[in-house]
Formats: structure tokens, sequence, C-alpha cells
């Protein structure tokens, strides 16, 4: 049986080398999706994961285990992109970060990378707030609460947003259709 | 449109690129690292037996170890777990930044049974001893105003006592559309912001203050050197200006009476950084932060010729200057130029060069890692043959791109350069390491050692914290190895940490945003800020209260010095490089002038400079500096009287006189009066000169620009 993370999270804050190195292993991928779906900057998902990652060294210690481990990382991660848009010039610049992508798909066109530059363009069309919990509930499939509990919000505005999202791409298919 | 949602929907899952296995492994070893690094800070603090934090430690103790009993049986599925050995131990704030999170940490070498812990955690428990941990004495806050009944010469100086005072809560520089909001608003959150939390800047000041403690050991009656603390005050209270930029807190000095005060102390300073940055802000049509003006950079930005020091004297010459205020016709100012003498490229010793180049992912844009591959090459020329480059790179971890090679060898050296890629997060420690170890390995006798950092200043991720960085130069410094501080790109320069870098490294910041810019800091300055002439600059001016009522110095606000410190040699300051002039420029109020603003002294009235004063009254004030040979430990005294009648001010102190009027004008511009952007630029534009570069010209269109962003605001 695998060890649950909240266990081995108090292991490691408790000084268990070997707990931590499995913990950092674990999540160390989904880290790195998250920070990727929420900026769209691939040297950002690495530069803050590793953040994140020599953080929880010494974070763990403040991990209470009534709390989930995912939960609780996913706090984290949004925390620390939230913190890496205050610290980013302008919000043009945050979402030019989707806008690499763009350059990529003209550089190099094919399916793959034409749903990618989709991606890019519908995400950065998208404001902050609306942008997060799509990367949460749709990217990561978390339920609304679970969603709603990492964003420090109420599961109401996290359903709000997500039917904003749908009117949004809804209104953005027209002006496709009518273009 | 559903369709666009599940479309949507599988585009971003599908989003999920692998991440780099090189990415992810340097995550997890620095995070092992790190891990490993807070293990043992936590032995020490048990060996330390430092007192706990009380009451509140200990029922974060009780927690832990309830919780963990609780997980026994799960934990015992794991082989590593269920051998755990766990300590017991509380942790001080001073040794562990955990404790900042209110979780306190277990330790002692106990094997956990409940009775185990709670006999061994219970005698290192004990009730709450406010006086342990100590705190820092706080200086007084800053006033306008001398209270009352005060010490008319006072043991520390007035200035240092504005300079040094926390400004955390006065953030009234920063634009409100910003978020001035706490980083650390809940435990899980990380302090990846430049913004340090309130426990953080304590423990700062702590460690400071311990430190001061040891090192003043071997000082006479110096127990807390506040200028020690202005460097960490420095470093951490600071707020974020526009964009994610930071720059360090201070306030404008204000004028203070010369009965009450009567020396003024300060360490030189040849960073042109600010002025750097006001130009790029000003160019994208935004006024810059106040926070990012300081006068005195902006005024030494540009070259001035002084009067040279002839040879056999000092290594620099100071002449001093007294005109009327353009500003106010009821004061005076005091120019107080610096020339440094000028070494000839033939005479200049060997050159060790260490480029420590930042080559984090934020440096990927036009203006940061390509701007300087396209300025290094510039400097190139203007090297010796015999002289040494070495080139090291971090981002994430640290590695020599080039080893020493004699800077003939071009070819080699602009090949490494090219091969430099933005990739990873930002060590600022691991890199300055490494770099120090290679300049101390190409270190001969006779030669200058210098390192070379390019950053966009985005130290605040990683491992350490500034303090840590800046007071890990300060050691460094004594082992003859310099740093400069090279700016690039806006949005994550770290202003502050920067300038409090090149502070302790005996270096120069600057700025650099153009191609243009590179050029005149490179190779017309650096070459000579490469070659330092004179350490530990020290400015001391006494005013004779027979003539002078109130002065008040505009800008060094982060540069004051305590009084007594002028003489110790032991206190760090300033460098001045071979060609470099330093400039500072006092306001002062002659006695009976109608412009006094500090009221006189209802129960002082009597101590009036008619009786307590016999200075002469053809003199000012005195101005005395100190400084060392480049390497040498004992300080030389320079000294001469400032006059007091006017003289005739040359196109450098105008134009000098100008640019302070500007650096006010940026911020609070309380003592200028009517005086406005018209005039300063009318000023400055008589005051051009040859201006054979065209800095001067550029600083009044920029002062045009200023005029109408504030004239709109």
């Amino acid at each position: 049986m695998e060890t649950a993370d909240e266990d081995l999270a108090c292991a490691a804050g408790l000084g268990d080398r070997d707990a931590f190195a499995l913990l950092l292993e674990r999540h160390y991928d989904m880290i790195f999706g998250l920070i990727l779906r929420l900026t769209g900057h691939r040297y950002v998902a690495e530069d803050l994961a590793q953040d994140i990652c020599i953080g929880l060294a010494g974070k763990l210690s403040g991990f209470e285990k009534r709390a989930r481990f995912r939960t609780w990382l996913y706090r984290v991660v949004v925390n620390a992109v939230h913190d890496w848009r205050r610290r980013e010039t302008s919000r043009a610049k945050a979402s030019a970060g989707w806008g690499d992508w763009e350059i990529a798909r003209q550089a190099e066109m094919s399916d793959a990378e034409a749903s990618k530059a989709w991606l890019a363009e519908t995400m950065s069309q998208l404001p902050e707030d609306l942008r997060d919990t799509v990367a949460l509930i749709l990217g990561e499939e978390m339920t609304q609460a679970a969603a709603a509990e990492v964003l420090g919000i109420s599961e109401g505005t996290v359903a709000w947003r997500m039917s904003e999202v749908k009117r949004r791409l809804r209104a953005v298919a027209v002006a496709e259709d009518l273009a | 449109m559903s369709d666009d949602f599940e479309k949507l929907k599988s585009a971003l899952q599908r989003t999920s690129d692998k991440p780099g296995t090189e990415a992810k492994g340097a995550a997890m070893r620095l995070a092992m690292e790190e891990f490993d690094r807070l293990q043992e800070s936590q032995t020490e603090a048990r060996l330390n037996s430092d007192p706990p934090q009380g009451a509140a430690g200990q029922t974060g103790i009780w927690h832990m170890v309830s919780n963990f009993l609780s997980s026994r049986a799960a934990l015992a599925a794991t082989g590593s777990i269920a051998a755990l050995t766990v300590g017991v131990v509380v942790v001080t704030p001073l040794m562990n930044d955990r404790s900042l999170t209110g979780s306190d940490r277990l330790t002692g070498e106990v094997e956990l049974t409940p009775s185990v812990a709670a006999t061994e955690s219970a005698p290192v428990a004990p009730e709450v001893s406010p006086s342990a941990v100590p705190e820092p004495p706080m200086p007084p806050v800053p006033t306008p105003m001398v209270t009352p009944g005060e010490d008319p010469a006072p043991e520390a100086d007035q200035e240092v006592l504005h300079s040094v005072a926390p400004r955390a809560i006065a953030p009234q520089s920063a634009p409100p559309a910003l978020s001035t909001e706490p980083v650390l608003e809940e435990t899980e959150n990380f302090a990846l912001s430049a913004e340090p939390s309130g426990q953080s800047r304590r423990d700062l000041i702590a460690r400071s203050l311990e430190r001061d403690a040891t090192a003043s050991e071997g000082m006479t009656g110096l127990t807390v050197r506040p200028e020690r603390m202005l460097e960490d005050i420095e470093i951490t209270q600071r707020h974020i200006g526009q964009s994610g930029d930071t720059f360090p807190e201070f306030e404008p000095s204000v004028m203070k009476t010369v009965l009450e005060a009567p020396v003024s102390t300060f360490s030189v300073e040849v960073d042109t950084a600010s002025y750097g940055i006001v130009r790029s802000s000003l160019m994208a049509g935004v006024l810059p932060p106040e926070g990012a003006v300081r006068i005195e950079e902006i005024i030494n930005y540009f070259p001035y010729d002084y009067p040279a020091p002839s040879v056999g004297e000092a290594p620099f010459r100071p002449s001093v200057t007294v005109l009327e205020t353009p500003w106010n016709e009821g004061t005076q100012l005091v120019h107080i130029g610096l020339q440094g003498q000028i070494l000839e490229a033939d005479a200049r010793p060997p050159l060790n060069l260490v480029l420590l180049i930042d080559t984090s992912g934020s440096m990927d844009q036009p203006n940061k890692l390509p701007l300087l591959k396209q300025a290094l090459p510039l400097m190139l020329d203007r090297l010796r043959p015999e002289d040494e480059i070495a080139i090291v790179a971090y981002a994430g971890n640290a590695g020599v791109v080039l080893e020493p090679t004699r800077a003939e060898a071009r070819a080699q050296i602009l090949t490494a350069l090219d091969g430099l890629q933005p990739r990873g997060g930002t060590a600022g420690q691991a890199g300055l390491e490494q770099a120090y170890a290679l300049a101390a390995q190409m270190s001969e006798e006779g030669d200058v050692s210098r390192i070379l950092l390019a950053t966009d200043g985005d130290f605040n991720v990683g491992p350490s914290d500034p303090g840590a960085l800046a007071r890990y130069v300060g050691e460094r410094r004594g082992e003859g190895t310099y740093l400069s501080v090279l700016g690039f790109g806006r949005g994550n320069l770290d202003d502050a940490t920067m300038q409090a870098l090149a502070q302790n490294g005996n270096g120069t910041a600057a700025y650099i945003d153009t191609v243009a810019e590179a050029q005149k800091v490179l190779v017309e300055q650096l070459t000579g800020a490469l070659f330092p002439i004179a350490d530990d600059v020290k400015v001391q001016v006494e005013f004779n209260p027979a003539v002078v009522q109130e002065y008040r110095l505009l800008g060094y606000e982060t540069r004051g010095l305590a009084r007594q410190d002028f003489n110790n040699d032991a206190v760090d300051a300033g460098e001045i490089g071979s060609g470099h002039t330093v400039t500072a420029i006092y306001e002062v109020t002659p006695v009976g002038s109608p412009a006094i603003r500090n009221e006189p002294l209802r129960y002082g009235a009597e101590e009036s400079a008619e009786t307590v004063v016999s200075g002469p009254r053809d003199e000012l004030g005195y101005l005395k500096l100190r400084y060392k040979a480049p390497g040498a430990a004992q300080s030389a005294l320079l000294e001469m009287p400032i006059p007091a009648a006017p003289q005739e001010a040359s196109e450098d102190v105008r134009f000098a006189v100008a640019i302070a009027g500007f650096g006010q004008l940026l911020t609070e511009a309380r003592y200028l009066g009517d005086w406005g952007w018209e005039e300063a630029i009318a000023l400055a534009q008589g005051a051009r000169g040859e201006d054979p570069f065209g800095y001067r010209a550029e600083a009044v269109r920029l002062m045009r620009i200023g005029q109408s962003l504030s004239d709109a605001r």
C-alpha cells in the first residue's frame, strides 16, 4: 500500500529525508503542469516549480495533517503563480506567455501546434481569475468544491466563473463565425 | 459553444508538456540540499540551547506530537518512516525561519514515545522569557523637529537616525493600483515575492544584531552599529514600485538645526543605477516611483571636470563652492566635488575579471541577456592582453562557462559569451560563491580582482534571502575582491538588492537599458571603476553655528554614517575609482535668515549662537574626508575649511545643482517653493558646457518629459 501524502508530509516535516524525496518525486510533475496551465510559460513553470520545491523543504513543518496535502500543495502553487503575476511588469506581459505559443505556431504548423495555438489564444483572452479557475477545473479535473478551497473563494463563485467562461467562449465562437 | 468548452478542456489536459528531466533533477537536488541545510541548522539550534518562544511554541509541539502519533500506524507501512528517529527541539526565530509560520519543530534525539517526548520536551520549554530573544533597539521614528532637551551634541548623528529609522509602513510612493498586501497571507503561502514578511524582517534585524554583537567584541565601546542594521533594513524594508521592481525605502532628508546636530557624516557614492531607472521610466512616459529616485546617484551619473589632484597628492581632490540657492533666496548651497586621479592605462595593475552572468529564464528578453551579449565585447577592447577574464553563469545550478582566459584570446571569450542560454531559476548565492572562488584562484600579488555581476536582480527566489547574500558579499570583501553590479531590464529588477550587494562588495551598481548606456558604463567608466584609487571614503562636515543656522544634505539618505564612525576604520564606506567624481550638495540657512524653518527652542533660548559659539565668522564649516589607499587598513585624513562667502559657480557646479533640483521635483519638492520644472530646465540648459557625449542634453530632454508628465498629473 502506498503511504499517504499526508503522512509523508508530516514525516518530512519532522526531518525524514526519504519521505521528502518521495513527496517531491510524486508531485513535481503536477506542480510543473499546473504552473504551465496557469501561465503558458515553460520557463516560468521550471523556475517556479524549482522555487516551490526548495521552499517546501522549510514549509512542510507548517503542514497540518488535517489538511489534504494535494489541496494544500495546489494552494501553494496558485499563490506562487499569483506572486509571479504580481511581479510581472504588466498584465500584457503575463498574457504574452500564452502568446509565445502563437509564435511557435507560425514557426512549426502541425495539428498539435494548431491546437496549442488555439488554447493559447483562448486562454489569453480570459482574465486571470477565470484562467485560474479553468486550469483547475478543466485542466486538473477538480471538483468545484476543491477548486474553491484552493482559490480561497466560495463554491458559488467557482460556479459563476465557469458559466462566465462558457459565456465568453460562446461570444468568441460567434465572433469567429462572423469573421 | 459547449463544443468549445470541451475543446478547451481536452486542450488544457493535453497541455501537460512533460517537464524537462534536467529542470526536474535540478529542482529536486536543490530542494534536497535546502532540506539538509535546514536540518543542519536545526541541529545548531539545539546545540545553542536557545530558549524557546514560549507558550505558543508548546502548544505547537503538542499539536505536532499528537498528529504524529495518530498516524503512527500508517507510517509504519514504509521502511523509511518506520525506522525514523524523531528529534524534539524548540526553535528560536534566530535560527530557523520555520518558526515564523507558527509551527514549531521537534528535536532532540529521542525515540518517540509519548512519555519520552513529554519528559524531554518539558525541560526545553520553560516559561516565556521575553528578554531572551533580543529585541532590536529600534532607532527613533524620524521627525522633522528635533526634540527639546536633546543633547546639543548627540552621540549618534541625527542623519543616521533619520536614515536608519524603519519606514515599513510608509508606502506613500507605491502606486495605489498595486497591491501592497503582504505576501504571506497564509501560512501555506510562499515568500517568493520580494516583499519580506514582517517576521522575516525582524528575523533579519535580530540576526544582524547578533552578528554585530560578535563583530564588536574586539572594538571599543561600540555595541550596535546602526549602519549595519541599515544594510539589512534597506534590503528588507522596501515596497514594490511600478511593476515588480523593488526599491530601497528612505525619506528625503530634512532641515536640521546646527546647534542640535552640528556634524553631518556620510559615505561617498558612485552608483548611477538610479538615473538609469529614472530615464527608462520617463522614456516610457511614466514618472518614476519616488523610491527609485536617489538624488546623489542622479547627480553622480554625469561626468564633471573638477580640479584634479596633482602628482604626489592624495588620490582625489576636494573642491568646495558656496553659491546662492536657486530655489530659495534665504539659503545657500555648499557644493562639494571630489575628483579622483586618472590612472594611465599603462600604469594600472593587471586586472582579473570574473563575469557572473544571470542566465535565468527571466533574462530571456531583448533588453537583458541579448543586450548584455552585445555590450560586453565593447569592453574587451579596453582590456590589456595580459588581463584575465572568466565567466560564470548561474541559473538553477551555477557553472563555470569560461575558465580564466587572457583577454587577447578574444574569439574564445566571445564564443563562450554567445553560448549563454537563458534557462531555469536564479540561485544567486551559488553563483557568487563560485565567482569568488574563481577570483581568488586568479588573483596574484598586485592584481586587481573584480566580479562583474550582470542580472535583472531577481535574487529573492531560491534558498537565500537578500540579507544573507549581502552579508556574504560583505564577508568576502575582506579578501580583496570587488563586486560591481550591472542591472538589466525592468519588471523583475530588484534595485534594492543590487544596491546593497554593490555597497557591501565595495563596488558600484549601474543600470543598463540601451547599448549606448552599456558603452558609457562598461567602456568609459568601468575601466575607471575597475581600478579603485581610494577605499572607504567618508565625508564629514561640521557646520559653524556662528554662521549657519540650519542645513540639509541633498540625497545620500541611504548612505548616512554615525558621527563616531568617521574615525572608525572598521566601518565600511564607498569607493572611488580612477577618474571618478563624487558630488554632494548641502543647502544651508545662514544665521538670521528669514528662511529658517525650525523655530527656536523655548527652553534652549539662552544657548543661542551669540553665547555658545565662538567660531570664526568667515568659515561656514569644516570639511573632513577619510579614505584608505586600496587594500590599506589605516585611513588617511584630508581636511579644509569651507569659506562663508559665496563664489562664482562653474558650469559643472550649476549643472549638478540643476540635477539636484530635477531629483527633488521627481520626489517631493517641499523645499523648492515656486521654483519648478521651467527653472530647473533653464538652469541645466545654461550649464551644459561642452557635453561631448550628449549626457547633459539627454538630461534636459528627460526634464522636459518629466515636466509634461507632472503637469498632466
